[in-house]
């Protein structure tokens, strides 16, 4: 199965709903291209909900990199929502666990934008 | 695809173009070999997307998706370890030369993540450079059985 992106509205907070595959090539373009129109658009409370994603390699890592520098420098904030134990192990191992707030509740996310 | 699969040894010795499309096909073909020898699911994983990884960067980095160039994949089971190699015909590279991803001023990098996924799902992970020209990745994921 390759990427599905779907956004929705939730108060002032854009949920990025992500399923599939984040990999090399066309996984990886969809969620850019999708968080770059956000970000145009002025969305600058972005929630990344990984809880279909049922694979990610490194480019589908830097990918997420990707989407929160691009919101941060647009002076936005970038979450992420439950992820699995692959992707979490993933964020461990390239210690990007400190670098994303990560959530396994969308209500509490949500609530945490402000 | 060039080369040849054998069922019985459980073994795969292939060439595969310089495109993304032989990612698939290199973690299809490994994962046939490891599932025989019984790896359970999340090492089965763990495999996969060093495999993934390994040949991404034999791919792109390596033969630079070019038509002249193959990359070759070799597989087999020796005794209770998977042996995989992936080789390419590019200029060789030193993986303790890279950046190291984990510096705090790499992180926020988009890329140069990959060999430490493949580091961290195999036991084993050695680079040599082949002569006249290429690299060649070896990967040994030991086959633990569950007491």
């Amino acid at each position: 199965m390759s990427i599905q992106v779907t956004n929705r509205q939730v108060g002032d907070v854009t949920v990025v709903d992500v399923a599939g595959r984040i990999t090399l090539g066309e996984g990886a373009s969809a969620l850019r291209e999708n968080i770059r129109e956000l970000v145009a658009k002025g969305n600058k409370k972005i929630l990344l909900n990984l809880s279909d994603v049922s694979y990610i390699d490194s480019s589908g890592i830097g990918e997420l990199v990707s989407a929160y520098t691009t919101v941060t420098n647009q002076g936005g904030t970038l979450k992420l929502l439950g992820l699995t134990k692959r992707v979490k192990d993933l964020l461990q191992i390239t210690k990007l666990y400190t670098v994303f707030e990560v959530f396994e509740s969308e209500p509490i996310a949500v609530r945490s934008f402000g | 695809m060039g080369g040849k699969t054998d069922g019985n040894t459980q073994a795969v010795d292939v060439y595969l173009d310089s495109t993304l499309e032989s990612v698939d096909s290199a973690e299809e073909l490994v994962l046939k070999v490891a599932r025989e020898a019984g790896f359970p699911e999340e090492e089965l994983h763990k495999i996969s997307m060093a495999v993934r990884e390994t040949v991404v960067n034999a791919v792109v980095h390596g033969n630079r998706y070019s038509a002249h160039k193959k990359v070759h994949l070799s597989a087999c089971l020796d005794q209770d370890r998977l042996l995989v190699t992936v080789a390419d015909e590019g200029s060789g590279f030193d993986p303790d030369s890279l950046p190291d991803p984990l510096a705090e001023e790499n992180l926020l990098h988009q890329s140069g993540r990959g060999l430490l996924l493949v580091r961290a799902f195999v036991d084993e992970f050695q680079v040599r450079k082949l002569n006249p020209t290429g690299a060649e990745v070896r990967l040994v994921k030991r086959l633990t059985h569950a007491p």
